[in-house]
């Protein structure tokens, strides 16, 4: 039996163009703090990929990616502050030295398999912290107080305002980002990593040269995570080691796993989410967020473990099943 | 030399901490093979609640009693309401719902008790005989009171019946199943039984490391590092492993790393352990057939 040809306004081109187009309009429509907003969702939707493409795609179980978010708003803070180097230099060089950290963390863990590296990763997201607090770095990293610093002006003021040019220097990276990790997993790389999740003993024995392949994609994750920390420092214009706790980990694994932790689209469905759920919970307690964040990590486990994007594609299926059964009749 | 001597038992006395902690870690892995990351937040739990039986007056005593029965209880109920549904799944969806159950403690915990750290009593008072120079009363009682715990768990598992029937069904469930031991029922007392080991950690801790709900973040790192140690399949290795790490906590503390880098010391031990050594001090080598 031949896959059901689907009807031509499910198809996914159109929705796309209009997902961006409407990316670009909106921060002319809205008001500064949702345009802020809509920045940091992006800066989240990259760091969820971070994860999506260590946890979901390759099966390697990470909870502390948050220390590589912090890695790149250092790395990034410091090269403004101390070195004097352009904000919008700083996210690449971010990257390549998240990239490097996340390498070397990646072929040292490469043997762990999924519950021991869980474990190794939660460790150094708890210890995170405490390196940044340490007097031997505080010239650099501030300490306890951590750095201030003045967010990014717009090049072009009388077109965009300071929010409205972030966002849009955060969504030119975001695009880019986004592009190179759809492309990677639908290639060979892709397969191989799907392959190493699977069935690691076949895909070793096909020849995929398993630690390299595993190192490298807890480099490249941590390079994502690192870009999204870089911009998420300009965005917040302020960072410390108090806003890198194990619970800025846990957080991008509830938008992994609410949005589908094998999915690339849908983390911007869980980007949104960590972002929006605070705003609205936090009126009713400051323990309400994270409540709403744990019972959803255990129904989505429940009932519906692909998250929203799986919910999607199910939903998707269904309807293209609908329209042909009905022109056969 | 003085100095050294008080370290190294300030040291035993964290590691009975950590001893407690890393055991009830094991004995989760043992019947389940998975890690529970949400030990530390029960533990705190139950501190919590022995924080609110204290203070509504109830004997310290009573009430460290009536905080065991409370801690197994509510082992039993997380295992068989939350944990109990995903004994099939993958290890992901297995540390995801371990996360989630730590998320909702600790928010729960921040809800009832507030965010504020509290004090809490020791009943070990401040100028009692036992207490030396190089031991405070309450390091004794801590001490003392993992110890009388540890060989009870050991006397429960290797005399009496029930403790047989958990062995078995962790070691060998099908088995058990066919000789008619209900398997995961035995699971669940594991899991009251790890929820009273817990609790004995954080009401021995708090006195000195004070009553938040992010109390047991330090604890739980060590507690891993033990369990790791001594051997994450090993029940005696536990122990053994979480008095190691304490004292290799303080003595480092003291003189290698100094106190800010503590936590990283943990981290340390785990990597090199799970890169060097995999099975620990006591485990055992897994060979799995491809």
């Amino acid at each position: 039996m031949t896959a059901p040809t689907p009807p031509r306004w499910l198809d996914g081109r159109p929705w796309f163009a209009a997902l961006l187009a409407l990316c670009v309009l909106v921060p002319f429509l809205v008001s500064d703090y949702h345009v802020f907003q809509l920045t940091q969702i992006l800066v989240y939707a990259i760091a969820i990929l971070g994860l999506n493409l260590l946890t979901g795609c390759s099966g390697q179980i990470s909870l502390g990616n948050g220390a590589f978010y912090a890695l790149g708003a250092y790395v990034s803070v410091i090269l403004m502050v101390n070195v004097g180097v352009p904000y919008w230099l700083t996210p690449p060089i971010a990257a390549v030295v998240c990239f490097g950290a996340g390498y070397l963390f990646g072929r040292s863990v490469a043997r762990l398999e999924g519950l021991y590296l869980a474990l190794a990763t939660f460790a150094l997201a708890i210890v995170m912290p405490q390196f940044l607090k340490h007097d031997a770095l505080a010239t650099w990293t501030g300490g306890v107080q951590g750095i201030v610093l003045t967010k990014p002006s717009s090049p072009v003021p009388g077109v965009l305002n300071n929010d409205q040019w972030l966002y849009f220097y955060c969504f030119l990276i975001a695009v880019v980002v986004f592009v190179i990790a759809w492309n990677v997993m639908r290639g060979r790389t892709g397969r191989a990593l799907v392959a190493l999740r699977d069935q690691p003993i076949a895909a070793a024995a096909m020849g995929i040269d398993t630690p390299s392949y595993k190192a490298r994609t807890f480099g490249v994750s941590a390079m994502y995570t690192g870009i999204a920390g870089s911009l998420g420092a300009f965005v917040a214009g302020f960072i410390s080691p108090d806003s890198f706790t194990i619970l800025l980990s846990i957080q991008f694994l509830v938008g992994g796993v609410v949005g589908g932790i094998v999915s690339i689209f849908g983390t911007l469905f869980g980007a949104a989410f960590i972002e929006l759920v605070p705003d609205f919970a936090n009126k009713f307690s400051d323990a309400a967020p994270w409540a709403i964040y744990g019972v959803l990590l255990i129904v989505c486990m429940m009932v519906m473990p692909w998250g929203m994007a799986g919910l999607v594609r199910s939903v998707r299926f269904r309807l293209a099943h609908l329209s042909t059964a009905r022109t056969k009749i | 030399m003085q100095a050294l001597l008080h370290q190294l038992l300030s040291g035993v006395a964290g590691g009975a901490i950590y001893a407690s902690v890393a055991l009830a870690l094991v004995m989760i892995f043992k019947a389940t093979h998975h890690v529970n990351f949400a030990q530390g937040e029960l533990a705190m739990f139950s501190t919590y609640i022995a924080y609110s039986l204290i203070t509504a007056g109830i004997p310290y005593w009573i009430a460290f009693v009536l905080t065991l029965m409370f801690s197994f209880v509510f082992g039993v109920a997380v295992q068989r309401l939350v944990i109990h549904w995903f004994r099939d799944r993958s290890a992901l969806a297995a540390v995801i719902v371990f996360i989630g159950l730590l998320v909702i403690i600790n928010s729960m915990a921040g809800f009832l008790f507030t965010y504020t750290q509290k004090g809490f009593p020791s009943p070990f008072a401040g100028q009692a005989w036992y207490g030396t120079t190089y031991l405070s009363p309450h390091e004794v009682g801590m001490i003392v009171v993992t110890l009388i715990v540890l060989a009870i768990v050991f006397l429960f598992f290797r005399f009496t019946r029930l403790g047989l029937a958990m062995r078995a069904a962790a070691e060998n469930p099908q088995s058990s199943r066919l000789v008619g031991i209900r398997v995961s029922w035995m699971l669940a007392l594991g899991w009251g039984m790890a929820g009273v080991l817990g609790a004995v950690a954080g009401m021995m801790a708090a006195p000195n490391i004070f009553l938040a709900p992010d109390m047991m973040s330090g604890v739980i790192l060590y507690g891993f590092a033990a369990a790791l140690l001594g051997g994450i399949d090993n029940p005696w290795g536990a122990p053994i492993g979480g008095f190691i790490v304490g004292i290799m906590e303080n003595i480092a503390g003291a003189y290698l790393v100094g106190t800010q880098l503590k936590q990283a010391l943990a981290l340390a031990v785990i990597v090199a352990v799970l890169t060097f050594k995999p099975s620990g001090l006591f485990g055992r080598t897994v060979v799995v057939r491809v």
